[in-house]
């Protein structure tokens, strides 16, 4: 009596997975890996696209560059758009993690800036494994209330009127590229690493705490906690525009970092035809102007969509201007022994505040 | 009679089976098996994923002791650890009596109530609750400076005492908890015996109700110290610059740098040191108690 009961409820629920799983495939559906919050998953665009397209797009993120790719290794075939920072192009393509895109599928793939386009970390062997998407800073914000006329110099930030107002992100790369700015070094190609070591050391007791998502800038400064810090140049951005703080990005003198964001087609992508009409949508100008105006992004890598802004617009009059390309410094790969290193490094720094 | 006995134990043990083989069948597959992967990736190079090299390796557990960057940190939380046990002693022991001896009835339910209370709510809420108390300008120092008549400045957010505070929070309720039940089972008459046989007040509580008591302070104080040693969540959130310990670089080594055969053998280094701290305190608490 027990047996054919157990047996017809397996059967049902085997019946009822399949059904599921059919009616899922039914709407064909384009699996995008990104960082939470970053466009991609914004609810008015997903609308927008699905109508337009027919498809449905399903969201997933990641934390870290790190996550992307074990995501992106473990699941073969699941994803069909993913965001992958160029420094990492690199990694992901010798891993075999993507293919090469038909960019001609993309209408708007010809109005992408030529440098980025064109960007050695993204073409490998005259084929294209990633279209760029946007471009930013990780340069200094500031809070408004503390400040008559904002800074110009990175220097500001070891200013003993800021000591214990001052804020930067908890990443070992980032806080080591920063020390090499600091210290007038190419990023790339850290010659002096005692340096940075020094100039890390002695920002140490200047900083209230390490920041690691947008949200905890955003309420020291809400809170009025701190004066100046690192930030992301779309994070500044949002945090004007979207949530109306007291934020200006500043953009030091002595430079910035700057990283370029791109999707890529993950190989064994079962809608490679969706993924190609997604990444085209994300690039296009009528998405990007109202993702600035609604929410705030960094800058468009399609050159029409930042002409598609108003001219005093942040992202196109600073971001844009030829003063700005000079001083900012693109982000290469970092290699794995590149990465451990500075991990260390910033491990050290953090226990020796204690 | 060694047979009988034998026979005994067996026939007690067969129908127990059943009755235990939910608990070990959860125990293995929730605690055990992961457990052991995470003992098997402390030896590899590199995780197995595809397309990637990998052979045993000893380096992660060397790692340890090549840098004396993880036994600052380890020692710091093992500081950490037996300060928090200690603030938990101090507040939730008297606490626990007074519920347990004093107080009766209604009001014994409302204390009670107000002690688990924490444990209704989430951690990171908490957590984020107390950084609204004890930051610049949050309530605690405003409602300070309402109150007296000359300014003072109360900044302890981001520092070490906040970490204390923001755990002590988490776990005292463990230690009342505990402590309760034993101070509960203490029999009364033996406290008045005591008393009228001319101890002191003083002599009563050392003498009688202190040991009798042990075994709920040993347990609390092994149920706080184990996790809060391995803390990440809230030296994170509320020790800032300062708020470095031996859990948070564990954290970092799986969450940001992805080095989880570090991460996992890190962990174990953690836990032999605890198993190896409560084997040697055993004697002298079993002595104790």
């Amino acid at each position: 009596m027990r047996m054919p009961r157990l047996t017809a409820f397996l059967a049902a629920t085997a019946v009822f997975v399949s059904a599921f799983t059919l009616a899922a495939q039914a709407a064909e559906e384009v699996h995008v890996l990104n960082w939470k919050g970053y466009g991609a998953d914004e609810p008015w665009a997903v609308a927008n696209f699905e109508k337009a397209t027919g498809f449905k797009v399903v969201n997933d993120f990641f934390n870290s560059e790190q996550e992307m790719l074990t995501k992106i290794r473990t699941n073969p075939g699941l994803y069909d758009v993913v965001m992958i920072n160029a420094a990492f192009n690199d990694q992901a393509m010798a891993g075999k993690l993507i293919q090469p895109i038909d960019v001609s599928k993309l209408s708007n793939y010809a109005d992408i800036a030529k440098d980025k386009a064109g960007s050695p970390m993204l073409n490998h062997d005259g084929k294209v494994y990633g279209v760029p998407w946007v471009w930013g800073l990780t340069a200094i914000a500031i809070n408004d209330k503390s400040f008559d006329k904002p800074p110009t110099s990175i220097a500001e930030m070891w200013d003993p009127a800021h000591k214990g107002r001052v804020i930067i992100r908890d990443d070992a790369v980032e806080a080591v590229q920063f020390g090499a700015i600091a210290s007038g070094q190419n990023i790339n190609d850290i010659k002096d690493m005692e340096a940075v070591k020094a100039k890390l050391t002695s920002l140490m007791p200047q900083i209230k705490t390490f920041w690691s998502s947008e949200n905890d800038w955003n309420q020291m400064v809400a809170s009025n906690q701190i004066d100046i810090g690192t930030y992301w140049s779309g994070s500044a951005d949002r945090a004007k525009t979207h949530f109306k703080l007291p934020v200006s990005l500043v953009i030091p003198q002595e430079g910035a970092v700057a990283w370029l964001d791109a999707f890529s087609i993950p190989v064994g992508s079962k809608n490679v035809a969706g993924a190609e009409a997604f990444i085209n949508y994300m690039i296009d100008p009528k998405f990007y102007v109202e993702w600035v105006t609604k929410v705030g992004a960094p800058v468009s890598a399609n050159t029409k969509a930042v002409d598609a802004l108003p001219e005093d617009a942040f992202n196109r009059k600073v971001m844009g201007s030829p003063d700005v390309a000079k001083r900012i410094q693109f982000q290469a790969p970092v290699t794995d022994e590149q990465r451990e290193k500075y991990l260390a490094l910033w491990q050290e720094l953090k226990v020796n505040v204690k | 009679m060694a047979d009988q006995l034998a026979i005994g134990s067996r026939r007690g043990l067969r129908p127990a089976l059943p009755l235990l083989l939910p608990a070990y069948l959860w125990l293995t597959v929730a605690i055990f098996l992961p457990l052991s992967a995470m003992a098997f990736f402390s030896f590899m190079t590199d995780l197995p994923l595809a397309g990637k090299e990998w052979t045993f390796t000893l380096g992660n557990y060397a790692a340890f002791f090549s840098q004396s960057l993880y036994s600052t940190l380890l020692f710091a939380s093992l500081r950490l650890g037996l300060e928090v046990t200690l603030w938990c002693v101090v507040i939730g022991y008297p606490a626990a009596y007074v519920l347990a001896k004093v107080l009766k009835g209604r009001s014994r339910e409302a204390i009670f109530l107000l002690v688990i209370l924490p444990f209704w709510s989430n951690g990171l809420v908490r957590i984020f609750s107390w950084a609204m108390v004890l930051r610049e300008g949050g309530i605690l120092d405003t409602a300070l400076n309402a109150v007296l008549p000359f300014k003072i400045n109360i900044d302890l957010m981001y520092s070490y005492p906040a970490v204390i505070i923001g755990l002590v929070h988490s776990y005292v309720p463990y230690m009342v908890l505990t402590c309760y039940l034993t101070l509960q089972a203490i029999d009364d008459s033996l406290i008045e015996a005591g008393r009228s046989l001319g101890a002191s007040r003083r002599q009563v509580l050392w003498r009688v109700i202190i040991p009798l008591s042990m075994p709920g302070l040993i347990a609390g104080a092994a149920l706080i110290f184990v996790p809060v040693v391995g803390s990440f969540m809230e030296p994170r959130i509320l020790g800032g610059r300062t708020g470095t310990f031996y859990g948070t670089v564990i954290e970092d080594q799986f969450v940001a740098v992805f080095n989880w055969p570090l991460g996992a053998a890190l962990s174990f280094i953690l836990l032999a040191v605890v198993l190896i701290i409560l084997a040697l305190a055993a004697p002298v608490l079993r002595r104790a108690g």
